[in-house]
């Protein structure tokens, strides 16, 4: 499992520690509301409305540099519009791995 | 240059927001989470450029580039690298930047917007294909934009506010006006022959009276359309 990381971050924010606090802060705030609306659309078989909760989740993906999990986002997505669950618990360990990271930032 | 932000996500708004203070040139004076509030906004004041995310929900980043009369120059901001091609058929799009923007691909953004002519006031297109390049069409469905080739186009039907695009393949519903989808369609291939209908023209089977063949599909002609089916068929 890759493990994300603040490179991305930390070339944004450069010397601007007062913006990489905001939006470090930015992260923490959109990610738990993210995860919970993907869950209880997953839960409730709301595969279309699950498959837009994947694509702002894979933003984050991307911020954190999970280059690999982001593109089992992207499959997912796919096959979530065609209401195809397949990897479901695949995706559940990126997000909780993302969480575990942003408690620690 | 004056610019606005539009992106359903804080986080990328603030992505956008850090680059152009990076850069002497641009100035942020507003940032939106969806574009209705953006359009608004637009109404009073006029910017420079819009860095538009094109997938939101709702009204998408392409429903609001539609609606538009006298656009800035606009950049998409989107994770979906398979939006690119599509984007470039509106003229306002300067650049196309896919998520994460890193501050190097910014700068070559803002040199872009630079270096580019304004854009020129929309003319009246009439109902002719001027607009028509290519051999493609995209269809919004669903935040999603689906290339139709032209030639695989059967007919195009009005339903309500929608627009019902029958292909050899599959049918898609479309919301927008037959006026609008047939201001975009090439003439020499396309033609209006009802109120609700245009027509495939090398799609026609055969015509009887006053209704066009097309696969199983019946077309009623009305009188006012038929003088120009009739001049443009190679009759003998």
């Amino acid at each position: 499992m890759e493990i994300p990381n603040m490179n991305y971050i930390d070339e944004l924010s450069g010397d601007d520690l007062g913006f990489k606090a905001n939006f470090v802060k930015i992260l923490k705030d959109e990610f738990p509301i993210e995860k919970l609306e993907y869950i209880d659309n997953i839960d409730n078989n709301r595969t279309d409305a699950a498959s837009q909760n994947v694509h702002k989740l894979k933003h984050k993906m991307n911020i954190l540099g999970l280059e690999e999990s982001y593109k089992i986002a992207v499959i997912f997505e796919e096959e979530l519009r065609l209401g195809n669950e397949r990897l479901k618990d695949d995706f559940m360990k990126i997000i909780n791995t993302i969480e575990n990271y942003l408690k620690t930032i | 240059m004056k610019c606005i932000i539009i992106d359903d996500e804080a986080s990328s708004r603030a992505i956008v927001k850090k680059l152009c203070s990076t850069l002497p040139d641009l100035e942020v004076v507003q940032e939106f989470e969806n574009a209705i509030e953006a359009i608004k906004f637009l109404n009073r004041q006029e910017v420079d450029v819009i860095f538009l995310d094109l997938h939101m929900p709702g009204f998408s980043g392409i429903d609001f580039l539609q609606t538009l009369k006298n656009p800035p120059k606009v950049v998409i901001t989107t994770s979906d690298p398979d939006f690119a091609i599509a984007s470039y058929e509106y003229e306002m799009i300067i650049d196309y930047l896919v998520k994460p923007i890193t501050p190097k691909r910014f700068e070559k953004c803002v040199q872009k917007i630079n270096s580019s002519s304004s854009i020129p006031p929309k003319q009246n297109k009439g109902t002719g294909s001027e607009n028509a390049l290519g051999e493609d069409l995209y269809i919004n469905i669903d935040r999603r934009l689906i290339k139709l080739k032209y030639k695989e186009i059967l007919l195009i039907e009005a339903k309500g506010d929608y627009i019902n695009v029958k292909t050899e393949t599959s049918e898609f519903l479309v919301h927008t006006t037959l006026k609008k989808i047939n201001s975009k369609l090439p003439a020499a291939l396309f033609l209006q022959i009802h109120r609700s209908y245009i027509i495939n023209f090398s799609k026609i089977i055969d015509i009887e009276d006053n209704s066009v063949l097309i696969e199983k599909n019946v077309i009623p002609i009305s009188r006012s359309n038929r003088p120009e089916l009739m001049r443009r068929l190679n009759l003998l």
